[in-house]
């Protein structure tokens, strides 16, 4: 058994990694262009909030490992290639930054009106209200769903590996081509996600009850 | 250099992502239906549960919402079985494992609709003396399900979407379809040029056609 561990252990660990590194560049990404995109929705004229919106509506509706295998192999078309992995990534973080625009727009969205009048009537420019205003009550309302958001990025990393890429749920796999047994091997996979997800979803649980008092 | 669009090949197959969407929808259909009953059994057994079967119910819901489904799909279908010396079909594997999976959303679904209902009305029931099961079916019960249907439809669009992971088992719903097509014609992006609208197309046909009905059934009329 310990052997067994010590032979397969550093496989997992590497495949960890992997997850780890899709998962991170995923959130940052996502998060950058999301929060952009939720703003561009609720100020945006109409060519900008419009286009956004459609891009939203296609991505959440297309299943995550189809919008995949579109990049993939849709990218190479236009004469752009830069590999499975770099696409994976990239259509992960697609999908994500749809999601993170719509949990944007609602913290923005949620702001009573009043408070946006109230910085008119102070003489606030736009960037100043969102700065001052907007901005600093927003992000209460954001962190919590985001941070289930980004539970469901790591999920959601778990589907490079049927683009070929070695992350913790292929890694389990070739693990499992090795020793044939797997029981055992998918059941400690399913607890080191479980260790990364379940501390996220604690840490969005905490945040709630630390900024419920701001309830109009 | 430019690449020659050819749609040929994905029409001469097209009974093959026909019958793969029946597949998903039929399989997300069967799966709702039994992650409800899982669901509303847990829902109920948590509000009216000790300690223990709260912490049980609770560990099924975060066990599940942590795990990504693809892991749970190779779990159940090369796991499970691999220990126990049995065996059972792709379909009815991966029917199961959604059905696992939605029961974990839908215990929460069920237990926000069940704390949803007015304290007044189930008092009212009492008042009237109705044992608890007359409670349950004439007062609870119907409230609850007319809360809960807008949180349903989602659930059911987005495990609709997640019939897509069945083709990593040899499920032979839409995506398994386009993938055969794909290795026996080698037309890559026009199968999933083609296959990609059928997923849009059938989300928001779904959306729609599910918003008519909670409107039909919604509590306040518009």
């Amino acid at each position: 058994m310990i052997q067994f561990l010590i032979n397969t252990l550093p496989f997992l660990w590497q495949g960890l990694l992997v997850t780890l590194a899709v998962s991170g560049l995923v959130v940052a990404s996502s998060l950058v262009s999301g929060v952009l995109f939720g703003v561009g929705l609720v100020y945006g004229r109409w060519w900008i909030a419009w286009p956004i919106r459609v891009y939203s509506d296609i991505l959440r509706g297309t299943p995550l490992i189809v919008l995949i295998f579109l990049i993939i192999y849709g990218l190479p078309l236009v004469g752009i290639d830069f590999g499975n992995y770099a696409s994976a990534v990239i259509a992960l973080a697609a999908f994500k930054t749809a999601h993170v625009a719509e949990i944007a727009r609602g913290a923005i969205q949620s702001i009573h009106f009043g408070q946006t009048d109230a910085g008119k009537a102070i003489g606030l420019t736009f960037r100043q209200r969102l700065q001052y205003v907007i901005m600093p009550q927003a992000v209460r309302r954001f962190l919590p769903p985001w941070i289930n958001a980004v539970a469901d990025a790591v999920k959601g990393s778990a589907l490079v590996s049927l683009a070929g890429i070695v992350d913790l749920t292929l890694a389990t796999q070739q693990v499992i081509g090795r020793t044939y047994d797997p029981l055992p091997m998918y059941l400690l996979a399913a607890a080191m996600y479980f260790a990364i997800n379940y501390s996220l979803s604690m840490a969005s649980r905490r945040l709630e009850s630390r900024f419920a008092y701001v309830r109009e | 250099m430019a690449y020659h669009f050819n749609f040929n090949f994905v029409w001469r197959y097209a009974d093959k992502l026909y019958w793969g969407l029946v597949l998903s929808l039929e399989i997300a259909l069967v799966s709702i239906l039994i992650g409800m009953v899982i669901g509303l059994a847990l829902a109920l057994a948590y509000t009216g549960g000790g300690r223990l079967t709260k912490t049980a119910v609770s560990a099924y819901v975060e066990f599940i919402r942590n795990v990504p489904l693809l892991l749970l799909v190779y779990l159940v279908f090369y796991g499970i079985p691999s220990a126990g010396g049995f065996a059972y079909d792709a379909k009815t594997s991966f029917v199961a494992t959604l059905a696992i999976y939605s029961g974990a959303y839908l215990v929460e679904v069920f237990r926000a609709g069940l704390d949803a209902i007015p304290k007044g009305l189930v008092d009212a029931g009492k008042a009237i003396g109705l044992t608890p099961w007359q409670r349950f079916l004439y007062v609870r019960a119907p409230m609850m399900f007319r809360i809960v249907l807008p949180s349903l439809s989602n659930v059911y669009v987005s495990l609709f979407k997640d019939t897509s992971l069945a083709y990593v088992i040899a499920v032979p719903e839409l995506t398994y379809g386009a993938n055969w097509i794909k290795t026996n014609t080698f037309r890559v992006i026009e199968v999933w040029l083609v296959v990609w609208p059928m997923y849009l197309v059938t989300c928001y046909a779904l959306i729609y056609g599910l918003r008519i009905l909670e409107r039909r059934f919604s509590l306040v009329r518009r």
